[in-house]
């Protein structure tokens, strides 16, 4: 099938370099510490974190750093073919366990001792990129939960496909079964925190692929930081002093 | 708005954009959002987070276990804090001494799903530890504690305020723990008055009033923290009035129409505060 076409535009009318439309939002859900949506075109998730907090499992409390622990489900709404899965399933717990290492790496843990922090995403639509997502708004509801992190993370995906390295997989090409490169990085440090990939590719072109996943990261790091600026000033202002 | 789910007219949400535009223009330009102590270490303030304990902070906390000669807290703080039955002293003042008795009639004192009032003593390496060693702090009863993000309350030299127009006790815990409760030393007058008087039913409607103004108070600061000000005895104090004012009933307090006007009278006060 052919993913670019001759004119050099996708599927979704997009040129090979171009990120869908990303949108987010702080403060979902009021109850939780934190909590936020993202939208990468199609794709929408919810995240919401909950903590520092006093670790429900006395057995796992550490008493030098705190608890990190993830939960990734999907809505059953969320895919074309409502189905029901079963919870804890071998994707979910692969993602859930991603997103928590990922999250691990930048959150300084050793600043909250004896706490827990939990981190709850959930998958409201799904067009592809969804571990992306889910780590974008898993960042912002960790900054919104005033959580003390190294940098903010974020992640985007890069494809190979007719030939061509494309950012941002959409349903359609993730699901053609070409290489598809998931990356994640601490932008201001400038370190990859998250490297996965499906199926093979050709070293040289692995660095081509990477590098544009890497400048998605970037951009998305950007809107993440503005939006976040902007609720702060926002909470500042209202609050007075 | 953070987790608001208020609905408002077309007209309802000019008139707070409105007022939320001239407390922005308002506000210093220069606010700052990080200060930096020395050249290699950055120190954050964060707005939106849980209660970080400082030794001395006056707090509100629920009991949520009874343990051997500790009660454990809920303080909204990232970990449980713990006081001690030797940090508290005796009814009569004096240093409690450990004896078995005591550790035994500890459920007398304090029980589970208590709120208390405390201090913050310190840290030690198990957690977060308090005391309640005066008259002042103690069991919290016939009230409302509302919870509200720490960061709209801010450290100052009282935290206890009595409204004694109204015959209520305001507490404003640093950890967003809000307690708004009957005024403890009115009660005691009262049962005085009724013994002198022997007459109870005019007191009944004074009870009333007392309850009334709690369920204001309380709905001001509810009110006032959906809108993300910041919560200080003057502000609130001004809010009850601006309700009673407009003769709104208690349940309207929670609406659209009076969150407007509270953000309009904030703009208004803030406004004539910088003139001056």
């Amino acid at each position: 099938m052919e993913y670019v076409s001759p004119e050099g535009l996708r599927s979704d009318g997009r040129r090979p370099m171009e990120m869908r439309q990303i949108r987010a939002e702080i403060g979902a859900v009021s109850k939780a510490d934190g909590s936020a949506i993202f939208e990468m075109g199609n794709t929408k998730v919810i995240a919401a974190v909950y903590g520092p907090r006093e670790v429900q499992n006395r057995s796992q409390q550490m008493s030098d750093k705190a608890l990190v622990r993830c939960e990734y489900s999907m809505a059953n709404f969320s895919t074309g073919d409502r189905m029901r899965k079963p919870k804890g399933d071998r994707r979910s717990t692969e993602i859930s366990l991603v997103i928590r290492q990922t999250m691990e790496e930048c959150i300084l843990t050793h600043l909250m001792p004896r706490s827990q922090i939990d981190i709850y995403v959930q998958v409201l639509q799904a067009d592809g990129g969804t571990r992306s997502a889910c780590i974008n708004a898993a960042t912002l509801a960790l900054a919104d939960a005033g959580i003390p992190m190294l940098d903010l993370v974020t992640s985007c995906s890069a494809g190979y496909l007719n030939s061509t390295p494309l950012l941002d997989l959409n349903y359609v090409e993730d699901s053609a079964g070409g290489p598809d490169v998931t990356v994640g990085i601490l932008p201001k440090l400038d370190k990859v925190t998250l490297l996965q990939m499906d199926s093979k590719l050709p070293i040289d072109i692995l660095e081509n692929v990477m590098q544009l996943a890497t400048e998605g990261c970037k951009a998305i790091a950007n809107y993440i930081r503005e939006i976040l600026l902007e609720n702060t000033k926002q909470l500042e202002y209202r609050r007075g002093s | 708005m953070r987790g608001n789910q208020l609905q408002f007219s077309q007209f309802q949400k000019l008139r707070l954009q409105k007022a939320l535009d001239k407390l922005e223009s308002l506000s210093s330009d220069s606010s700052v959002l990080w200060s930096v102590l020395t050249s290699t270490y950055v120190f954050v303030r964060s707005l939106l987070s849980r209660y970080k304990p400082k030794a001395g902070d006056i707090v509100i906390g629920r009991v949520i276990e009874v343990g051997q000669n500790r009660w454990r807290l809920d303080i909204n703080c990232g970990q449980n804090a713990y006081m001690m039955l030797s940090a508290m002293n005796m009814p009569d003042g004096l240093q409690r001494r450990r004896t078995a008795l005591d550790e035994l009639n500890m459920r007398c004192i304090f029980e589970e799903e208590d709120v208390i009032c405390v201090i913050v003593r310190d840290f030690q390496h198990d957690g977060l530890y308090l005391q309640a060693r005066s008259q002042k702090y103690g069991k919290l009863s016939s009230g409302q504690l509302l919870t509200v993000a720490p960061y709209l309350v801010k450290r100052q030299n009282q935290h206890f305020h009595h409204l004694e127009h109204y015959g209520i006790d305001l507490i404003l815990g640093c950890n967003g723990f809000i307690w708004v409760g009957e005024h403890v030393e009115a009660r005691d007058d009262m049962i005085e008055d009724q013994i002198n008087q022997s007459d109870p039913q005019v007191l009944i409607p004074n009870k009333n009033y007392t309850s009334e103004y709690i369920c204001r108070a309380a709905d001001a600061v509810r009110a006032l923290s959906t809108l993300g000000f910041i919560l200080t005895l003057e502000i609130i104090k001004g809010v009850i009035d601006l309700s009673l004012s407009t003769n709104l009933d208690i349940h309207d307090m929670l609406g659209s129409e009076f969150c407007v006007l509270v953000a309009e009278k904030e703009a208004e006060r803030r406004s004539s505060n910088k003139n001056l």
